[in-house]
């Protein structure tokens, strides 16, 4: 299957293929998709440019090892269904993980191109072979091991879970996910905007995991409508909580409760989940600024900002305390937010949200930065420069600063064991916690990360859980075997 | 989908619905709240739970309609659906024996009061409860409550039923001839302030059950932060119950306020639509 083309390895002769996009001054008008994506010829001659290395470096940049080399070689050939299944057996969520997974710090940073050379455009070769299923409209299932009989149940429906959930369900196991929220997708729905996003395709991605047989149960917030401990009382063998993010921080300066200030994941919500950008024909409403500021320089900083300019904000920002080679956001993000008109306050923090006696945002009072010794996380800390402050003029302030651990599930279940902030302590390498059938993985263990790490962490406990069950029903058997 | 068992209207614009959500019932304890989306294009509507028949799982909640969402959630009958009932969410009350406890409940407030007296009662409490309307056709519940309360006041605005004048009058009455160990007040922001001004001068331990906008009602988006005690706490997780005396009313009702030109646009629209006969989904 995997024969070489002759016509591979033209890395060095023929150079990186540039994804069509959108006009920016025409994309800045609505929430449509911004990348429109390969041509299929596009996408052999892109692939083609792989020079098949014996070891496969980029595989070991990939979360959940996606088989690189093998799918590059079947694009190359025009086996675009052969492509996604190869992709398949490691991750089950391509056209997703081809859009937002920030491959310039991963599998691509690693392709041996990438030294002397541009890399291959692996993340938009994924997409390619997704989208081009998506396309025929046939959706082709994996071999499913055959029944276990055993059940799983699955808190939380983002990129870990649902991951974790596939794979379980092609080995055989009775899987149900239990979703606080109306929709399925977790941060794929409510966060990442649609133009980064398209809903339908997250929709297609838990379309394939439903025929897999993997059940999705609604409106059910675990801690609450039902606990973990009562979730084994009703028969399943299993849980993985993949819960997320979390509740989102603060910065503790004055004004941050005035009217028109957001966290970014409520921004985001009211605008992808209850799709606020089409009010009033959807009820819930957004404060479409004209001069809107985002806190922060990541990718979630990113998505609100470029949500704000398309409610019809004249000045998006972005602030952001250090300077542009800091910003954890994926590099693609960035470009489209400049090309799209985004202004960015670099070295700038603020200090404290003004607003008029009614209650409403006015303006922002922040002071200039300048860049000490790294930190903690690698990078330069940044300081104060005395007597530098100085006001922007702002209708709406979303702060994107970052997450803290969501106590709903902890607190409901006893014993299980967090670290001080409260995420959950999880076995980096099989995702079990203290408590025995109970495994955690994704935002709700490591804090705010990417869907590829999640996903990474969802399919690793997957393994466990398939390892840990199957132990179990070993030790049944034989117990009831002795009794016999 | 959850099906409405039984609707009944209990005054003008104020309807009660019942749902069968047996799994939701089983958790739920008084003074929590569920979020209810009743079509695709509704808002997620927080609810106060005003009654829970654990035997038959069986949630009773009140909607009074003040704008498009809860308009259309009125328009709804016996044996329709609601597309999501989501909860139990919050903090139940804490419960205990405190001698004598006064709830009191103001106009849409009034409803979640049932729950919250029963659960008083079990604890050995003597319970004074106290609702206050507008006019009496807004005044609901009254014989409800009256049957498990060990003592029923109710005040109207204009004086068309009970007392003349507003629950803070009925309730400082009250305080003067009892030793009262806790207030519980559900109702209008400026209802629970003015109440809380009150007990504190006084030094009687208030609750209040806040109502602040919200979204998703899991501590995910933090648009219901409301100041205790000079602090951040979500209502959704951390509440929705708060020591009256640490609340920051003034900011509350500065919050509340957030929406209002979209909120009178949206249900304008959709009046003008209703009335025109043009469908609204």
């Amino acid at each position: 299957m995997n024969t070489q083309p002759a016509q591979m390895k033209k890395g060095m002769q023929v150079p990186r293929a540039k994804m069509p996009e959108r006009d920016p001054q025409e994309r800045g008008n609505d929430f449509n998709e911004v990348p429109l994506g390969f041509t299929p010829l596009q996408a052999m001659l892109e692939a083609s440019r792989c020079l098949v290395c014996q070891k496969e470096i980029c595989r070991t940049g990939c979360p959940v090892n996606v088989p690189i080399k093998d799918f590059m070689i079947l694009i190359a050939n025009g086996d675009f269904p052969g492509a996604l299944r190869k992709i398949r057996e490691a991750n089950s969520l391509p056209a997703i993980c081809g859009r937002v997974c920030p491959q310039e710090d991963q599998c691509e940073k690693l392709c041996s191109l990438a030294k002397k050379y541009e890399s291959v455009s692996i993340g938009y070769l994924e997409r390619f072979v997704a989208d081009m299923e998506m396309e025929s409209g046939n959706i082709e299932l994996p071999d499913r091991a055959s029944a276990t009989g055993l059940k799983v149940a699955i808190v939380g429906s983002g990129p870990s879970g649902l991951t974790c959930a596939g794979d379980l369900a092609r080995l055989g196991h009775t899987v149900t996910i239990f979703e606080a929220f109306h929709v399925a997708g977790g941060v794929l729905m409510y966060g990442i905007p649609e133009f980064r996003l398209p809903k339908k395709t997250v929709q297609r991605e838990i379309d394939y995991l439903k025929k897999l047989g993997v059940k999705f149960e609604f409106d059910t917030l675990v801690g609450r409508t039902v606990t973990i401990p009562e979730l084994f009382q009703e028969g399943y063998q299993a849980v993985f909580i993949g819960t997320g993010a979390g509740l989102p921080v603060f910065m503790n300066i004055p004004g941050e409760n005035l009217n028109g200030v957001y966290s970014a994941n409520e921004f985001l919500t009211r605008v992808n989940l209850m799709k606020a950008y089409d009010f009033p024909h959807y009820d819930t409403p957004v404060m479409r600024g004209k001069k809107v500021a985002v806190i922060g320089g990541g990718n979630t900083a990113m998505d609100a900002v470029r949500c704000a300019l398309r409610l019809g904000a004249e000045k998006a920002m972005i602030v952001y305390r250090r300077s542009a080679q800091e910003m954890p956001a994926r590099k693609d993000e960035i470009h489209h937010a400049q090309a799209e008109g985004i202004i960015f306050h670099f070295l700038t923090a603020p200090v404290k949200i003004t607003g008029n006696g009614d209650g409403w945002v006015t303006g922002m009072e922040c002071l200039k930065m300048q860049l000490g010794e790294p930190d903690a996380s690698g990078r330069r800390r940044p300081v104060p420069i005395p007597e530098s402050d100085f006001a922007l003029e702002v209708d709406t302030v979303v702060v994107a600063v970052g997450t803290s651990a969501n106590p709903i599930v902890p607190g409901t279940t006893p014993g299980l064991a967090t670290n001080k902030w409260g995420y959950i302590l999880a076995d980096p390498e099989t995702g079990a916690t203290n408590l025995p059938g109970v495994y955690a993985g994704g935002d709700i263990v490591t804090g705010a990360a990417t869907v590829i790490s999640a996903a990474g962490a969802g399919k690793r406990s997957a393994e466990a859980i398939h390892k840990y069950l199957m132990g179990t029903k070993e030790n049944n058997f034989e117990s009831n075997g002795s009794k016999d | 989908m959850p099906e409405i068992l039984e609707k009944r209207t209990l005054a003008s614009k104020i309807h009660q619905f019942k749902f069968l959500t047996p799994r939701l019932v089983k958790k739920a304890l008084p003074g929590q709240f569920v979020i209810l989306r009743a079509n695709e294009q509704a808002e997620r509507i927080p609810m106060s739970i005003a009654g829970l028949d654990k035997e038959k799982g069986i949630l009773t909640i009140v909607v009074l309609e003040v704008g498009k969402s809860t308009a259309q959630l009125g328009t709804l009958e016996t044996g329709d659906y609601v597309l999501d009932l989501f909860g139990p969410l919050g903090q139940p009350t804490e419960m205990g024996n405190f001698g004598t406890v006064v709830c009191v409940g103001g106009g849409i407030g009034i409803a979640p009061l049932y729950p919250l007296i029963e659960g008083f009662k079990s604890y050995g409490n003597k319970v004074i409860t106290i609702i206050g309307a507008r006019n009496k056709d807004l005044l609901i519940k009254e014989k409800e409550l009256g049957t498990v309360s060990d003592e029923i006041i109710c005040t109207t605005d204009d004086g068309s039923y009970g007392l003349k004048g507003f629950v803070t009058d009925a309730l400082s009455k009250v305080l003067e001839k009892e030793n009262v160990g806790l207030v519980m007040a559900v109702g209008p922001v400026v209802m629970m302030k003015v109440i809380s001004d009150l007990t504190k001068k006084q030094g009687v331990k208030t609750i209040v059950s806040l109502n602040p906008i919200m979204v998703d009602g899991t501590g995910m988006c933090g648009g219901c932060r409301v100041v205790i005690d000079g602090k951040n706490k979500f209502a959704c997780v951390d509440g929705p119950d708060f020591d009256a005396h640490q609340v920051d009313f003034e900011n509350l009702m500065m919050r509340q306020k957030a929406y209002l030109v979209e909120e009178r646009r949206s249900y304008e629209e959709y009046q003008c639509r209703a009335l025109n006969g043009v469908k609204v989904v």
